[in-house]
Parts: structure tokens; C-alpha cells; sequence
């Protein structure tokens, strides 16, 4: 365009900057009041409220877990073993002796930071196949997604379990990629189906019409507009992560017997249930549990607030 | 609200003989939006009288929809009605049990809305759908077939057993609407709602259902309110007319003399934005309504149409205007009602556009910059081939603009998409930019070349990435296209932007925050990013109200004027595609069955496709005496008819005597004057001599 053209178009109202003036003003305390009722809708929901104290005082102990707790969680007294609880020991002692409520607060750092690493790298990758399965659509969409089935059609527990078995190897990284690896395809497939209507968008052609490469129109243009649902997904697939992991200890795979493990303390004492103690046993359950419905009730407000 | 304000009954209803059959005595709506009322409609009074078709004619936001809901007290669920009375048949509906409202639903009073295929099941067949309807008023399963049959038959619909085993995706939009139209006067209503009912079809489908809705309220005496922002449709339709603005009613009056002498400034403007017979853009530019509608809900003192009018006084601003008598029944709530026929243009300043005529293009011996020869687009192979694109051809000149108009399904979208490269012709199809081969996609395409051919598509919303700023999806376009750096190219964003009339402070926002027409300013400046040659616009005022189309396309022009850059104009609006065009193509089944000047191709003798779409459009300067309809439905691109492709449908081809080989040969496209191109076995004459016959007659 040549430069005497802004001097060429004169015509049309006089008026229409301060009209855009005014549009704009409203537009953007829309947009603000739509961000801030976002914010108030997840607020005002009691149990949005009750997740997040839930899952941020689980974080806290897996933060600062020997710091909160009161006693040295690996310290024996064979003296004490098996008890309920008592004045001395809140959450009784195990057949170690050891205090049950320290190890359910150091035992959060393991569980927690498993399934944040496993939930996150899952995302990573399920976001990029499901983006190139999404906007390529045809063959490359077809063999990513048959190679998702295989691996969704396998019971995670009874794959973990191969795996662990076959490697011998009791590593809590092992748990984290086995994990990783299961809910790859399942978020590849979320974010599959986002981008196929997001894909017909005609500002996906546009930015086809302006010479840019696959990568950008990918990552720069598709993935910021599917990231409210990519969200909900992860905090879903957090939730279920916590849960495999628990399961996978408490059926020995992954963390040592050793281990202030929720799912291995489980394992180690629900023989004792029996009668003799339940207290070893029913915390660290409970604590599954809880972390479990603290997730799960953040997810359901961010479900809430994003796809209304 | 003032007490000056009158309550306005219609004629007969004030004379006292006739109770009316829908009465909205001072009704006030308003929804519940983050805990605040904000009032929707502000006392508004209207009548119908039975057998009456009273239109509501008002831009998107005016309240048009939500007077419709609330006639049958089916408001969302925020919303409410605050005062005022809504009559039927003299009994109030505001106050009547759930009980008695639904049953008025059920027997009295019925709506057809927008969609057609959103308002059927998905999962019931049309036939049991329509059979429903009787079941609920207690007949027998046999019965209620029979009746369901009796009623899609009186809708028009051949081959009727067909239709009711089918479900509703099966269906095309205008038998979707038929069928929708059968359901609601199945229960003979003594009212009948339409809320812009044919917005989505095609001009041809769009003619057939006003026809259809036309025959059936004459034979059945059906009170009817219909709602639509097309004033040509509601000329054709209605006897009596209400203008609404924010919420108010601000001008009545009988059809005539309302589109023939509007006494509100905004009925005024609204009409001179519409692009009429004989405006040309080489004419004069359109007038627009500068501003924007006032935000929901906002209170004001004086007349809602203040900030807008160009006429305000001191007076408007400060006081409510009553709606005042004009005599033989109009009425406008206005202070000046003798001022409005003089309402000051908006754009006065300007002159007239002297662009280049269409003659002056065509004689200027200047090479086309673009031109496509042979060029055909096959989706499939084998078997399940379609060939949606049959041996196109055309060429552009710099600066002139081609109208490309027809049916959906005609080709027009892929005809846009092999042009940009977003997907390639079949081997042999030649496009040519300047003299050179352009590469069948955007991947075999210079930078330059994909710059030089651009487009703004319909839908602002979705063309533009919502995540993005305004400036960065401009400038990303200049840095990529004119290859410039990241700051060179923000700077010419910014002057693009701002040569588009969109404001420096709104260079940072998101798509969100604007309005539909700033959205499509921006989509403009991005196409205008490479130093574009061509520009194909696909509808981009479509999803536009008439004001903010006006804007556009007067932006448009004077861009083509500056620039010198060729537009490829797509539209099914052939009001917009006359006042632009140039040259006109019209595209049926993927193929042009006429080329030409655009004054050719519209004043005829044109082909007889184009002669039925021409004669379809519904105008506001009253309809054609004689219109010429197609017949049937489009025939599928994946199995066209045989001979000339519109011999199925041919207004012409009966007692043409050249019917068989109608139906056999394939007309090929010839010149038939000079510049002008048919394709169809009646010669020139023949069809002047036809079309001239139906004009005398």
C-alpha cells in the first residue's frame, strides 16, 4: 500500500473514534466482569473452596513434611509397636513402632510429586499427538490413534505390574513413567477432539494465508485456545494418577517396603486389622482418600467455570 | 418510565370492534444479569388484529426476539417480565396459570424460529415428529400419520411418504423450514410467531417459504408476527410494521408508508444503508448509522436513539419522547418527525466515488491480473468422486470487482479455497496471477504470491485467534508477508489498523472486546498485510448488521479506489454483490452459467438460473410482478443432472422447444455479446423475447 493512502481515506463519520472509545470501555469491563465472575463462580463454590484447603495442605506436607512433623518418622520403638492411638501418638504407631501421623505427612511427598511429574509429562506429550492427530486428521491421525488404543486397552495395573516386574525395579520413577505413559493417549485423545473444531476455525486458514509453518500454527495458534480443557483434563488425570499409584504400592510395585508410601504403609499393616490395630492401616487410607476428593473437587469447579 | 408515553392500539382494535389477537399493552422485559435488572424492552405497545401480519424490524440487540419469547411467555430463565400487560385475545397472559399458558402454547398460538434443523429432534423421524403434534391433542397414532401427512402436504412437500421416514440432518434447510412450518399451523393457531425464519436459506429457498407462509395465512386467516431484520422480507410480508431500538418501539406504521416515508431518524438511517436498486458503488457511497447501540440495560433520560441522531436538540436528551400520531395510522417517538425525511447524511463530507466503470475497465486493454482458465476441483477418487468445480474460467483486471453469487452447494467456498491455495485444482485447472503460474498451494507459493492473494472471510469471530491481540494478528501478518521486522512490521499494523478506523487504544485488545464490523476492519487490515492483488471476500457482511455493512462496504470501495487491488466479492445477498460488482459470475453446481457486466446480468435478458435468482430477491422497494421460481431442490454435486445441470429445475425450458436437448447436451459457456458469457441452449433473443413477455404480462 502506498503511504498517501491514509491520506485518501477521509470519508465515514467523524464520530466512529468516540464510539470505539465507548465500545471499548464496555467491552473491556465485559471481559473483566466475565474474568472476575469466572473467579467468583469458582469462590462462591463451597466445594471448590474445600478442594483447594484440601489439596494446599497436602502440598504443604509435601513441601515442609519433616518439618510439620512431630516426630522423626523413621525413629523405631519396639517397645510401642502396633499401637492405636494414643496421647503420645495421635495416629497410633506401626508394627515398627513408628508414628503413624509423621509417616502419613512425610508419606504425601512421594504420592503427590509421583503423580504431579507422571500427570504432567502425560500432558506434554498427549498434548503434542493429540495436536498433530487433531490438525492432520487422515492417515497420521488414524495410526496415532490405533496406537492409542492398544495402550488404552490394557489394564494400567496389570501393565504397571508387568513392567515393574519384568525390570525388577522397585523405583518410584518407574511408577511415574509406567503412569506417564498410560495417560498419554488418554489426553491425546481430549486434546484430539479440541482441535479437530478448533482446526475448521477460519483463523487457522488464515494463519496458513500468512506462510506459517506447521509448528506455529500448532503451538502458537490451536494450543492456546484448547488450554481451558487441556486444564480440566490434567486436574482429572491427577486425580486418577494419585489413585494408580496408591494402588501400585500397596500391590508392592514401586516404592520399597520401606517406604513412608501411603500405598505400602496399607500394604505392610492391613494384616493387623484384624483385631489387633487398625490404625496404621485406616490413616494412610484415609489420606488417599482425601488428597483423592481434594483433586477431584477442584476439578469438578474448573470443569464448572471453564466449559459453562 | 414518563407517562407521556401512549399506548398505541392498532386501528381496529381502537375503534372497538375488534378484540386483537395479540396486544402488548406497555410491556416491560428485563433480564437478570450478574444480579442486576437491565430492562430489554422498554414499555412496549403494539396490537396485531386477526388475520393481520405485523412485522419487527430492528437491528441484532434491539429486543426483537425477546418480544417474541415473551408473546408466549417463554422468556430464559433470567429474564422477566416487569410490568405492563401482554394480551391474547383479550386475556391476559402475564398473569395466567402455567397451566393455562400451556395449553395456549398447545392449541393458539405457535413459533417457528431461526434454525430449522436446531428445532427438530435429531433422533425422531420427521414423520413421527410432525404426528406428535396430534398425539398430544389427543388422537389416535393412526389418525395423528394421517393428519401429519395432510399437513406436510399442505407445506408443499412432494413425495410426502419419503419425507416422514427420514430423519431431520437429512433434510435440506428449506424442507427442514417446511416441516417446521407444518408443525406449527398443524394445531390451526390463531397466531403465528416467525422469528426470522428464512435468515439462513438460500435467496431461491428463502422466496419459496415466504410464498409458502404467504398462501397458508390467506387461506387460513392466521394473525401473524414476524420478526426479521431483512426489510425487504418484511415488506413482502407484512401489512403493518413496528421499528424497535433498544427496547422501544420507535416508529409504527403501515408497511408502505413506513418504508416509503419513515418519520424516525432510525428508521431513516436503517434504510438508507441498505444498498437499493440503482446505487452503485461508481454512484454513491451508502449512508451508515455512526455509533453503537446503548449497552443492555442502560438508563436514559431522554430518547434511547440520542447518541446516533444526528438531530438531536437539547430537548432529546433530557426528555422522553411520546410516541406521536402522524396520521393514517404511523406513528414515531420522535420530537422531530417533520425533520427526519431531512435527516444530514453521516458521510456527507465525502464526494462521490469516482471509480473507474466497469466500462472503462473492460475497454482499458490492460492484461488481467488474475486469470483462471479450465479450472475444475474433484474431492475423491474413483467411485466416490465429486467434482464440485466444472471448467471455471474468468479474469480480473486491477481494480475491478467480481461478483460471485449462487446457490450453497454451487461451489462458491471452493472456488475461494483453490484460488488462496488453502487446497489444490485438478491437474490441468490454470490460475494465473499476473501472466504467471500461481503453485496449486499455499506450500508451492512465494511469499509474495500468498500475500497477493488474500481473503476476509464471513465469520470475524472465528477468522480471528481469539487468544491473540489485535496488533499481533496484524502484524504477524506484515512480518511474514511483506518480510519485514518485527518492528517495522508493528508500525505498519498500526498504520493499517488506523487507515481501517480502528482506534490506537483498541490496538492491544483482544478480538473479544470488539464489535462484529471492528472485528472485520481488523480481518481487512490483516488482508491488506502483503501488498494484496486480489481479495476475495467471502459474505464478509453477512454476519453484519445493515449499518455496520454499510461501513464496510463503503471501506471496502474506498479501498479498492487507493489500492487498486481486485476483489473477488462472494455473496447470496444480491443486493451487496449489485452495488459492488462489476462483473458478475453465477455459479450452479460448479459451474458458471453466466458471466457479464454486472448492469447485463442483472437487467437481462439473463440466464434463466440468474433470472430466478434475480427475480427471488426480496426488496424493500417492493416486489417483482412477476417472479420466475425454481422449481425442486439443488440437485447433488455428486450426481448432477444430465444435459445442461439445470434443466431439473429450468424455469425457461418448458415450451423453449429445444427441451430435449436440454436434458441430453451439455451447453458449453459462449459469448453472446461482447463481454457477456451463458451457457444455455436458448439463444439471446429467445430469452429477451420470454423475459420481456413476462415483464408486458
Amino acid at each position: 500500500m502506498s503511504t498517501q493512502s491514509n491520506s485518501t481515506i477521509v470519508s465515514g463519520d467523524p464520530t466512529i473514534s468516540r464510539d470505539q472509545l465507548s465500545v471499548r470501555a464496555r467491552a473491556e469491563e465485559e471481559v473483566r466482569a466475565q474474568r472476575k465472575e469466572r473467579f467468583a463462580l469458582l469462590l462462591r463454590r463451597p466445594s471448590f473452596l474445600i478442594g483447594v484447603l484440601i489439596s494446599g495442605f497436602w502440598l504443604a506436607c509435601a513441601l515442609f513434611g519433616s518439618a510439620i512433623a512431630p516426630q522423626d518418622p523413621a525413629a523405631q520403638d519396639l517397645m510401642a509397636k502396633l499401637q492405636n492411638p494414643t496421647a503420645k501418638h495421635w495416629f497410633g504407631t506401626d508394627n515398627l513402632g513408628r508414628d503413624v501421623l509423621s509417616r502419613v505427612i512425610v508419606g504425601t511427598r512421594v504420592i503427590l510429586f509421583v503423580a504431579f511429574g507422571a500427570t504432567v509429562i502425560a500432558a506434554i506429550f498427549g498434548t503434542i499427538i493429540g495436536l498433530v492427530a487433531g490438525y492432520f486428521k487422515g492417515m497420521v491421525d488414524e495410526i496415532l490413534m490405533r496406537v492409542a488404543d492398544v495402550f488404552m486397552s490394557m489394564p494400567t495395573i496389570v501393565f504397571a505390574l508387568l513392567i515393574t516386574a519384568s525390570i525388577k525395579s522397585d523405583s518410584m520413577l518407574v511408577v511415574l513413567f509406567i503412569i506417564a505413559v498410560v495417560f498419554t493417549p488418554i489426553i491425546a485423545r481430549t486434546v484430539r477432539a479440541s482441535v479437530l473444531g478448533e482446526a475448521e476455525l477460519e483463523y487457522v486458514a488464515a494463519a496458513r494465508l500468512r506462510t506459517e509453518n506447521t509448528q506455529h500454527i500448532l503451538f502458537k495458534e490451536l494450543l492456546p485456545n484448547i488450554l481451558p480443557s487441556l486444564l480440566v483434563e490434567f486436574t482429572v488425570r491427577l486425580g486418577y494418577a494419585i489413585f494408580a499409584i496408591a494402588t501400585l504400592s500397596f500391590l508392592g510395585a514401586g516404592a520399597g517396603p520401606d517406604s513412608s508410601d501411603w500405598g505400602t504403609q496399607v500394604a505392610n499393616h492391613y494384616a493387623f486389622m484384624n483385631g489387633l490395630n487398625w490404625s496404621a492401616t485406616v490413616f494412610p487410607a484415609l489420606a488417599i482418600a482425601l488428597l483423592a476428593i481434594g483433586v477431584n473437587l477442584i476439578q469438578d469447579g474448573l470443569a464448572e467455570a471453564f466449559e459453562r | 418510565m414518563s407517562t407521556s408515553t401512549l399506548s398505541i392500539p392498532s386501528d381496529a382494535a381502537a375503534s372497538g370492534l375488534v378484540v386483537p389477537t395479540l396486544e402488548f399493552d406497555r410491556v416491560q422485559v428485563a433480564y437478570n444479569v450478574r444480579g442486576i435488572d437491565r430492562p430489554v424492552l422498554r414499555e412496549v405497545s403494539f396490537s396485531v388484529a386477526p388475520g393481520e401480519a405485523f412485522g419487527l424490524v430492528g437491528e441484532s440487540g434491539c429486543g426483537k426476539s425477546t418480544a417474541a419469547y415473551a408473546a408466549m411467555r417463554y422468556l430464559p430463565s433470567n429474564g422477566s417480565i416487569t410490568g405492563g400487560a401482554i394480551r391474547f385475545e383479550g386475556q391476559d397472559i402475564t398473569t395466567m396459570s402455567t397451566e393455562d399458558v400451556r395449553k395456549l402454547r398447545a392449541e393458539a398460538i405457535s413459533m417457528v424460529y431461526q434454525s430449522p434443523i436446531a428445532s427438530l429432534n435429531p433422533s425422531i423421524r420427521v414423520g413421527h415428529q410432525v404426528a406428535e403434534v396430534f398425539t398430544i391433542a389427543g388422537l389416535s397414532r393412526a389418525d395423528a400419520f394421517a393428519k401429519a401427512e395432510e399437513a406436510l402436504i399442505a407445506v408443499q412437500i412432494a413425495d410426502v411418504g419419503k419425507v416422514m421416514r427420514r430423519y431431520p440432518h437429512e433434510l435440506s434447510g428449506g424442507m427442514a423450514q417446511r416441516v417446521v412450518i407444518a408443525m406449527a399451523l398443524a394445531t390451526n393457531p390463531r397466531l403465528l410467531i416467525l422469528d426470522e425464519p428464512t435468515t439462513g436459506l438460500d435467496a431461491t429457498v428463502e422466496a419459496e417459504v415466504l410464498d409458502l407462509v404467504r398462501t397458508l395465512r390467506t387461506r387460513t386467516n392466521t394473525s401473524v408476527l414476524f420478526i426479521s431484520h431483512n426489510l425487504g422480507v418484511i415488506r413482502s410480508m407484512c401489512d403493518r410494521i413496528g421499528v424497535l431500538y433498544a427496547g422501544q418501539l420507535v416508529e409504527e406504521g403501515s408497511t408502505a408508508q413506513l418504508l416509503g416515508d419513515p418519520r424516525h431518524p432510525y428508521s431513516v438511517g436503517l434504510l438508507r444503508c441498505i444498498p437499493r436498486v440503482g446505487l452503485r458503488k461508481d454512484v454513491d457511497r451508502l449512508d451508515t448509522i455512526p455509533g453503537a447501540l446503548p449497552p443492555l440495560g442502560m438508563v436514559m433520560p431522554g430518547c434511547v436513539y440520542v447518541d446516533r441522531c444526528p438531530i438531536a436538540t437539547e430537548q432529546c436528551r433530557t426528555e422522553k419522547p411520546p410516541m406521536v400520531a402522524l396520521g393514517g395510522g404511523q406513528f414515531s417517538r420522535c420530537f422531530h418527525p417533520d425533520l427526519a425525511p431531512h435527516l444530514p447524511r453521516s458521510n456527507e463530507v465525502a464526494v462521490p466515488i469516482s471509480n473507474r466503470s466497469a466500462a472503462q475497465i473492460a475497454e482499458s486493454g490492460e492484461r488481467p491480473i488474475i486469470s483462471l482458465k479450465a479450472l475444475s476441483k474433484t474431492f475423491g477418487k474413483d467411485d466416490a468422486a465429486v467434482r464440485v468445480l466444472t471448467d471455471v474460467m474468468f479474469t480480473l483486471k486491477a481494480g475491478e470487482t467480481l461478483g460471485l453469487v449462487g446457490e450453497s452447494g454451487s461451489g462458491k467456498t471452493t472456488l475461494a479455497k483453490v484460488l488462496l491455495g488453502l487446497t489444490d485444482a485438478d491437474a490441468g485447472s490454470i490460475v494465473q496471477l499476473d501472466g504467471n503460474d500461481l503453485g496449486p498451494t499455499i506450500a508451492d507459493r512465494s511469499a509474495a504470491d500468498v500475500g497477493a492473494v488474500q481473503i476476509v472471510f464471513q465469520n470475524p469471530d472465528s477468522a480471528l485467534n481469539r487468544r491473540h491481540s489485535v496488533r499481533r494478528i496484524v502484524s504477524r501478518a506484515v512480518a511474514k508477508l511483506a518480510g519485514k521486522s518485527k518492528e517495522e512490521s508493528v508500525q505498519r499494523a498500526e498504520d493499517l489498523l488506523t487507515e481501517m478506523r480502528v482506534d490506537a487504544r483498541l490496538h492491544a485488545a483482544k478480538p473479544v472486546m470488539l464489535s462484529g464490523g471492528l472485528k472485520q476492519r481488523v480481518a481487512i487490515a490483516r488482508a491488506f498485510a502483503g501488498n494484496p492483488r486480489l481479495i476475495v471476500c467471502d459474505e464478509p457482511t453477512s454476519a453484519l448488521d445493515v449499518s455496520v455493512q454499510a461501513a464496510i462496504l463503503n471501506l471496502l470501495v474506498d479501498l479498492q479506489r487507493a489500492e487498486n487491488v481486485s476483489y473477488l466479492f462472494i455473496s447470496h445477498d444480491l443486493g451487496v454483490v449489485r452495488y459492488l460488482s462489476d462483473r458478475i459470475a453465477v455459479l450452479y453446481l460448479g459451474r458458471i452459467m453466466e458471466l457479464g457486466p454486472a448492469s447485463t446480468v442483472f437487467t437481462g435478458p439473463h440466464h434463466p438460473y440468474t433470472e430466478a435468482l434475480v427475480s427471488s430477491l426480496p426488496s424493500v422497494d417492493g416486489e417483482a410482478t412477476n417472479r420466475v421460481r425454481l422449481v425442486g431442490e439443488v440437485p447433488s454435486v455428486a450426481n448432477p443432472p444430465s444435459g445442461c445441470v439445470l434443466h431439473t429445475r429450468c424455469p425457461r425450458r418448458a415450451g423453449s422447444g429445444v427441451e430435449e436437448k436440454c436434458a441430453t447436451i451439455e451447453p458449453d459457456l459462449v459469448e453472446v455479446e461482447p463481454g457477456h458469457l451463458m451457457r444455455c441452449h436458448l439463444s439471446l433473443e429467445q430469452l429477451r423475447r420470454m423475459q420481456v413477455a413476462v415483464e408486458i404480462g
